[in-house]
């Protein structure tokens, strides 16, 4: 957890997307795939509170080194304030964040599934499972075509795409589950990562559980602090004996969570079904948390 | 430059580095931002409040941000004084930092029982009662709206503990003064002024409300002003009762405010969240606010408010 003062780089604009990068080189050499930044407002409004970004592209290395981008829309005033954060303004960053999504220690098959902008950590994900010879299938959905979150990008990192929209604007009518049994199917997947709109990690979450594949989603619940301390962000997560439950912070203890162990019945509400336990087979110790020694251990 | 300034503060007993505290639920117990806040330049601590049981707390969404400051449900949730002597004991003690605990109950035995076991924790420098939170089943749990009952918490706390205990007050009651009074009289070394406004926020496009638990504690600079009339009238009233003005401090001018109004030391609450260095920045801006007056310490701003000549007897109060 590093606070810096970050220069903006550049602030692009993609379709209904915003995005920054900026310089910070300490973060961005901590950071790992599905942790986030906080971000403070400018003083003097009457919204104080830092906005919280998942981290879609740190740099280590190359002519980029040392920057971090993260991707948003303007859905309130903070995020409208952010469209207009220009190169060269400066950004009270606090990072990285939260509990990275654990890679596997022998590389395996992975399909990463993103929702929306939702998809924006997955990209530095991929890179990093590439890295270690993982396979990479990626499916990508979203409302509309103009929402899909960079489709070619996703094409360039995995062996192979599946791209979804409601209204069937791009690739295939329906729903990023829609495609999800295919997919799986077709990359023998062993692990699912996913990253979107809370309905849609339930819903990846549960098939998964049922076929008995470990999937790791990054929640999203509303944030005071990010770092751990207001207990606002909470999820209800089923311990790990599969014994009793416990709300947990998505910005500490996630915002990664074991699909199979958030309880998504008292989370979303919706139909009731009794407490999940992981499925069987699937022992959290075969993943490791890469560089888990810079998060704190909840 | 005027002459050296202190900002050491003598509180109800605790001797602190800087008038200026971190205020409960917005710093857990320095554990999870020792990384990034050098802990030893905060004033005090006061950590998130510990039950005797661990408690579950309140459904999501627990947070909603309003105009300048925030509501919150997060019901207490805490893992029981016995995992919390466990688990931040150990941190307590070698923080470096004086820390005062902050105790919660449904009853006036479960403040006693958490008040025992938090006492034995070496660096703990005082006890809080948080007999006024808003987030909690019952109405009747919070002790604070009724003079006797807030008393009857107090006084049993005191018994219980060799250290200093500051109660916390609620706003949201007919007349503060009265229950200030009542738990001084009780037995309280100080009082934390003030708890969360109770308060509520709706989502216009869904027709809900926007916390899970309805309604929740308005915090931030929305309620400084109601917090620093407290202190005022407070302090009026209980000259010599040690005072943490909170609700809405976020920079120099807000701290100074509740100097001035009567407070010995302020606590930063939601200003935490934003900016996790707060504290120690406040401190030391108070500082050189200080010098550039020729003030040799924070006592020196209390009393010094100047308030225009009281008329005889007003003929009626209000707008």
């Amino acid at each position: 957890m590093i606070r810096q003062k970050c220069e903006v780089l550049s602030a692009k604009r993609w379709g209904v997307y915003n995005s920054i990068t900026m310089v910070a080189p300490e973060i961005a050499e901590e950071a790992r795939p599905g942790q986030f930044v906080e971000v403070a407002m400018p003083p003097g409004r009457d919204f104080l509170l830092r906005r919280p970004f998942s981290i879609h592209q740190a740099s280590r290395k190359g002519g980029w080194a040392g920057t971090l981008e993260i991707a948003f829309t303007p859905v309130g005033p903070g995020t409208e304030w952010l469209t207009t954060v220009e190169a060269h303004d400066f950004l009270d960053v606090i990072g990285p964040l939260g509990r990275p999504f654990p890679l596997p220690k022998a590389p395996t098959s992975c399909l990463l599934i993103g929702g929306g902008y939702g998809a924006a950590p997955l990209y530095f994900l991929a890179q990093e499972l590439r890295a270690k010879a993982s396979r990479v299938d990626m499916i990508v959905g979203a409302k509309t075509q103009e929402r899909v979150f960079k489709p070619v990008e996703a094409k360039r990192l995995s062996v192979s795409v599946s791209t979804t929209t409601e209204d069937g604007s791009l690739g295939e009518r329906g729903k990023v589950t829609d495609v999800l049994p295919a997919m799986i199917t077709r990359g023998e997947t062993k692990v699912v990562y996913a990253c979107g709109p809370n309905a849609m990690l339930r819903a990846v979450a549960e098939y998964c559980s049922e076929q008995g594949i470990p999937s790791q989603v990054a929640v999203e619940e509303l944030m005071a602090c990010g770092m751990g301390v207001c207990w606002t962000c909470v999820v209800p997560v089923v311990h790990r004996d599969g014994k009793g439950w416990s709300y947990e912070r998505s910005c500490y203890d996630g915002p990664v969570f074991s699909g199979a162990r958030v309880w998504w019945e008292k989370w979303l509400g919706g139909r009731s079904a009794p407490v999940q336990t992981p499925p069987e087979g699937f022992r959290m110790e075969e993943m490791t948390a890469e560089g888990a020694g810079t998060w704190p251990a909840g | 430059m005027a002459g050296r300034v202190s900002l050491a503060t003598s509180l109800a007993g605790m001797e602190l580095a800087t008038p200026v505290l971190a205020a409960s639920g917005t710093f857990g117990s320095g554990r999870e931002l020792a990384g990034m806040v050098d802990l030893g330049q905060v004033g005090a601590i006061i950590t998130k409040s510990v039950t005797p049981r661990p408690v579950k707390g309140m459904p999501t969404p627990r947070m909603a941000e309003t105009p300048s400051g925030m509501l919150n449900a997060i019901g207490l949730q805490n893992p029981g004084v016995e995992a919390f002597v466990e688990k931040d004991g150990p941190f307590i003690e070698r923080a470096g930092v004086p820390v005062i605990v902050s105790i919660a109950g449904r009853s006036v035995q479960e403040f006693a029982e958490v008040a025992v076991l938090v006492s034995k924790i070496p660096g703990v420098v005082g006890i809080e009662a948080n007999i006024s939170c808003p987030n909690v089943e019952r109405r009747g749990e919070v002790f604070a709206r009724d003079a006797v009952a807030a008393a009857d918490v107090i006084s049993t706390v005191t018994r219980m503990t060799h250290l200093p205990v500051l109660a916390k007050l609620t706003a949201d009651v007919t007349d503060i003064v009265d229950v200030a009074q009542a738990v001084v009289r009780a037995g309280a070394h100080g009082l934390s002024l003030i708890n969360t406004l109770l308060g509520m926020a709706i989502d216009v496009e869904a027709f809900r409300p926007r916390l899970g638990a309805v309604t929740g504690g308005l915090s931030g600079p929305a309620i400084r002003a109601v917090a620093v009339r407290c202190v005022y009238e407070v302090s009026r009233a209980l000259p010599d009762v040690p005072i943490v003005g909170l609700g809405g401090v976020v920079d120099v001018p807000s701290a100074i405010e509740f100097l001035l109004a009567g407070a010995t030391a302020v606590a930063v609450g939601t200003a935490n969240y934003f900016n996790p260095h707060a504290t120690i920045e406040i401190a030391q801006g108070i500082g050189e606010f200080l010098a550039a007056r020729g003030m040799s310490g924070p006592e020196d701003l209390r009393g010094r408010l100047v308030t225009p000549s009281q008329p005889q007897e007003p003929a009626y109060q209000g707008g």
